[in-house]
């Protein structure tokens, strides 16, 4: 057990310097752009840039429709095959495991061919259908962690006693989902809805080939052009996600307790 | 998967009970999941299918397997698939035998239990932190100018450039690739080290079993399923990832994703039916890999329930 615990120790520091190791050389290098002392130079730059508050403004709002189109799209789905079409539950598993199989290149090559202004849905004729069809491609890749997320969450309630109480009580479809299945697994919902946004707002692939003013793109123009500003923009992202990570984990200290698992 | 729908078979052959879904309410059940099969089907199945069958005609939408058949031709097109099989694999392996070493040692490993909380929440972030920002870091870490580049040539005077270091060789693009790889992991995998009940350790202590006896042969048969199931995803997790790569190289890089990149963008294989026949064969493979996932995934539910 003593040698055990040895080994236990230098596995966890090594793993620990693997990653702490281009974590700190990236701080580091990002307050290098004066020459001969440390300065946030790079963050001012980055930051005051126009193009970065467009762009990033952009992902944001990209990232906000993307979460409510999730919802809008995976929380009746999940709620319905749990009340009334459960024997549906291993085909939707299925399809919601598919982004994860197809790679975002080919749906979103897909897409430019099938959606181009001179098909029956013109998606990419128009300004607005392209933003419209990058937040569907990001509602795709956002699939099975919305999905995943929302299920765990209908799990921890008793969706069909719920649903009966509010029927009794005389509510139609709209108030049982949007007044009592929703506020229950909210808690779920928004955990779902942080890691969309952390994989939507640097996402590159889909917006670069739609051809979008988003922040994956302008990341990696800067990359391509500048030296400091990258390990800032770096650290910026990192902390994005950081932050996105913690609110869930926050989150999930307030979620229900499993009600009715079976041990 | 097979064991599912066969089961499922000779249950469907036996009369149903009366159920309160009569025909005539059939149309309404539907309406709570229609959203989702529409969007589903719109926006990831059709235009895959697209795809698919633009790899298997030509221009003029007659039937031809030339498509896929340069696919293996072609050297430039054939050497990107295998390159990025290579990247995949060796990151797949590597990224998941450090990422359980990680999960054992701060699950099992005796270690002050704020190594675990912070090793998972670090995890969570780090295998969610990939793209463009993760080639920036490894840039400033070990780019020419790097911060540990620099350190390493004026402290220790080792010049890792001169002894052959490239971001864009096979093991640079492997090294960077595990910085999202083993966090995976060890999210993956750390559920399936806790999932191993402590009564299998006092069995087979009773029994008479070494530690060495535990582990060989109750701890890695039950793991093995779930750890070679991670390993598949690792992998096609590393095969579509375009981004980190495309920011060290640009278009220049030869794997695949980024090969199909330029060919939506500029057509510059000349021949448009080829991209079809590029996203055909990546779908192939990753399609592949997560076969073997789920059938590993089941295999391996079925102990850890």
């Amino acid at each position: 057990m003593k040698s055990g615990k040895f080994w236990a120790w230098v596995v966890f520091i090594v793993g620990a310097a693997y990653f702490f190791i281009p974590l700190m050389a990236t701080v580091e290098f990002s307050l290098r752009m004066r020459r001969g002392v440390h300065s946030f130079d790079a963050y001012q730059i980055v930051l005051g840039d126009a193009r970065f508050q467009s762009t990033f403004l952009y992902s944001v709002v990209a990232a906000i429709f993307t979460i409510i189109l999730g919802v809008l799209i995976v929380v009746p789905a999940a709620y319905w095959i749990r009340l009334r079409l459960p024997q549906l539950r291993p085909i939707v598993e299925f399809i919601t495991l598919l982004p994860l199989v197809i790679p975002a290149i080919v749906i979103v090559f897909g897409y430019i061919r099938m959606y181009g202004s001179n098909s029956p849905l013109p998606f990419l004729g128009s300004n607005m259908g392209a933003n419209a069809l990058l937040v569907i491609g990001y509602a795709t890749l956002a699939l099975p962690y919305m999905y995943r997320a929302v299920d765990t969450g209908l799990r921890t309630i008793d969706v069909r006693t719920l649903t009966e109480a509010a029927q009794i009580l005389g509510a139609g479809w709209g108030t049982i989902i949007g007044r009592v299945i929703l506020p229950n697994v909210l808690i779920a919902v928004l955990s779902g809805a942080f890691l969309t946004f952390a994989i939507v707002i640097g996402e590159f692939t889909m917006a670069s080939l739609l051809n979008r003013p988003a922040f994956g793109p302008y990341l990696q123009n800067i990359g391509a052009n500048r030296a400091y500003e990258p390990a800032a923009l770096a650290i910026i992202a990192f902390a994005i996600t950081w932050g996105c990570m913690s609110l869930i984990q926050i989150l999930s200290r307030f979620a229900p307790k499993s009600s009715n698992r079976p041990n | 998967m097979t064991d599912l729908t066969l089961s499922n078979r000779t249950i469907a052959s036996k009369p149903a009970p009366p159920n309160e879904a009569t025909a005539f309410r059939l149309p309404t059940q539907w309406i709570g999941v229609a959203p989702f099969f529409i969007f589903a089907l719109m926006f990831l199945i059709l235009p895959t299918i697209y795809l698919v069958i633009g790899a298997f005609q030509n221009s003029d939408g007659q039937l031809t397997f030339d498509n896929i058949l340069q696919l293996v031709s072609d050297p430039s097109i054939s050497s990107s698939y295998w390159v990025s099989i290579k990247i995949s694999f060796w990151s797949a392996i590597i990224g998941a035998f450090a990422g359980l070493a990680i999960a054992i040692a701060i699950v099992r490993g005796g270690l002050p239990s704020w190594t675990r909380s912070a090793t998972l929440t670090f995890s969570g972030v780090a295998s969610n932190f990939a793209g463009l920002p993760l080639a920036f870091a490894f840039l400033a870490t070990l780019g020419r100018v790097g911060i540990v580049t620099t350190l390493l040539r004026d402290v220790l005077n080792i010049n890792i450039y001169a002894m052959g270091f490239n971001f864009l060789t096979t093991s640079g693009l492997i090294a960077v690739y595990l910085f999202f790889q083993i966090p995976l992991m060890v999210v993956i995998i750390v559920p399936a080290i806790d999932g191993l009940k402590k009564e299998w350790g006092e069995a087979a202590a009773t029994l008479g079993a070494t530690q060495a006896q535990y582990w060989r042969m109750v701890v890695i048969p039950v793991i093995w399923p779930s750890f070679l199931g991670t390993v598949i995803l690792l992998f096609a997790n590393a095969f579509g990832a375009i981004a980190t790569a495309y920011a060290f190289a640009g278009p220049a890089l030869n794997i695949v994703p980024i090969k199909l990149y330029s060919q939506i963008n500029g057509d510059v294989l000349h021949n448009p039916q080829l991209g079809y026949a590029i996203a055909f064969g990546m779908i192939v493979i990753t399609g592949l890999a997560n076969v073997f996932y789920i059938w590993f995934r089941t295999r391996s539910e079925r102990w850890l329930k």
